[in-house]
């Protein structure tokens, strides 16, 4: 039990320091490698709950795909990033102001709740015991099941985004050259090869 | 001592709330406003597991899959705006976003 609130304090520190250097490193390359460091830190805390399977999403997800991509177009995009950063400080007052109220919003509802008894008969899915089930199997249950809809909806958005990101960013440059396989098939012997009579001595 | 639910909403809003001040410290550069709001969507997540493990529902989990799966597109969607952006325009200054007059 020690050894979990330890576990439970280093992965909290790392996310918050982690977090606090994504929005304020200077260098754009530098926050996403931070976004990772914190993505994992929130695997690591998802562990500590006990949801794996959603840990290993994040991993998977999180740090392989989406900081991955952010990572190619920081890197991709020659930007001046000196000049973006000017007129941050201006900007720390009234920012600083509107973080301390919500996170005192957010204090005063995360320190004022109590769970309602008999809370746990309302549950809409109960987990099955951990001795029984594991937690990948139990989700896999729920979820090929009862929310089959919303997993195939999620499919559809995900589908939707990738025709987007490609229609965004396929371009048609001119003055290319490429294969066009129409025009080779279409290509008929009479309209490329002449047959010619030279006579011998001269020349065509 | 204990680690509770409190611990964990308390860290989950804690990294809500450097999300929402990042979009307000950063509001030049796109690139670090689209990573304050995957702070932002992975704060939410960490608070419906939290919600999940301690309820003993099994539900919160299938919603942390669905916001992580609309974070994923929101992400390829907003990056390949930016690049299209960056290509037209030559920089990712916000302040120059405002070809449509919004």
């Amino acid at each position: 039990m020690i050894l979990q609130g330890i576990a439970f304090y280093v992965f909290a520190a790392l996310l918050v320091a982690s977090g606090v250097m994504v929005i304020s490193a200077r260098n754009p390359v530098h926050s996403v490698l931070y976004l990772i460091l914190a993505f994992f830190q929130a695997a690591g805390l998802c562990l500590l709950m006990g949801a794996e399977f959603v840990a290993m999403i994040l991993v998977i997800v999180y740090v392989g795909a989406v900081a991955v991509l952010f990572l190619f177009v920081v890197m991709m995009l020659d930007i001046n990033f000196r000049e973006l950063r000017q007129g941050a400080l201006e900007v720390l007052p009234l920012g600083g102001l509107i973080g301390l109220i919500l996170l005192s919003e957010l204090a005063a509802v995360a320190g004022g709740w109590i769970v309602a008894p008999g809370v746990e008969k309302l549950a809409a899915a109960p987990t099955p015991a951990i001795t029984t089930v594991t937690n990948t199997h139990a989700l896999g249950q729920l979820m090929y099941t009862q929310y089959v809809y919303l997993f195939q909806a999620c499919g559809i958005v995900l589908l939707i985004a990738m025709i987007g990101a490609i229609v965004l960013t396929l371009r048609h440059r001119v003055g290319v050259r490429k294969q066009d396989v129409g025009a080779q098939i279409a290509r008929h012997r009479d309209s490329v090869v002449a047959i010619r009579k030279v006579s011998s001595g001269e020349g065509v | 001592m204990e680690i509770g639910l409190g611990h964990y909403l308390t860290v989950s809003a804690i990294v809500f709330t450097l999300g929402v001040l990042g979009i307000f410290l950063n509001r030049k550069n796109v690139i670090v406003i689209l990573m304050s709001i995957e702070m932002m969507l992975l704060a939410v997540n960490l608070n419906l597991v939290a919600f999940s493990t301690h309820l003993h529902d099994l539900v919160g989990q299938i919603f942390t899959m669905i916001i992580l799966t609309v974070a994923a597109a929101e992400a390829a969607i907003g990056l390949a705006i930016l690049v299209v952006y960056f290509r037209n325009r030559g920089s990712i200054r916000v302040e120059d976003i405002n070809m449509m007059k919004g």
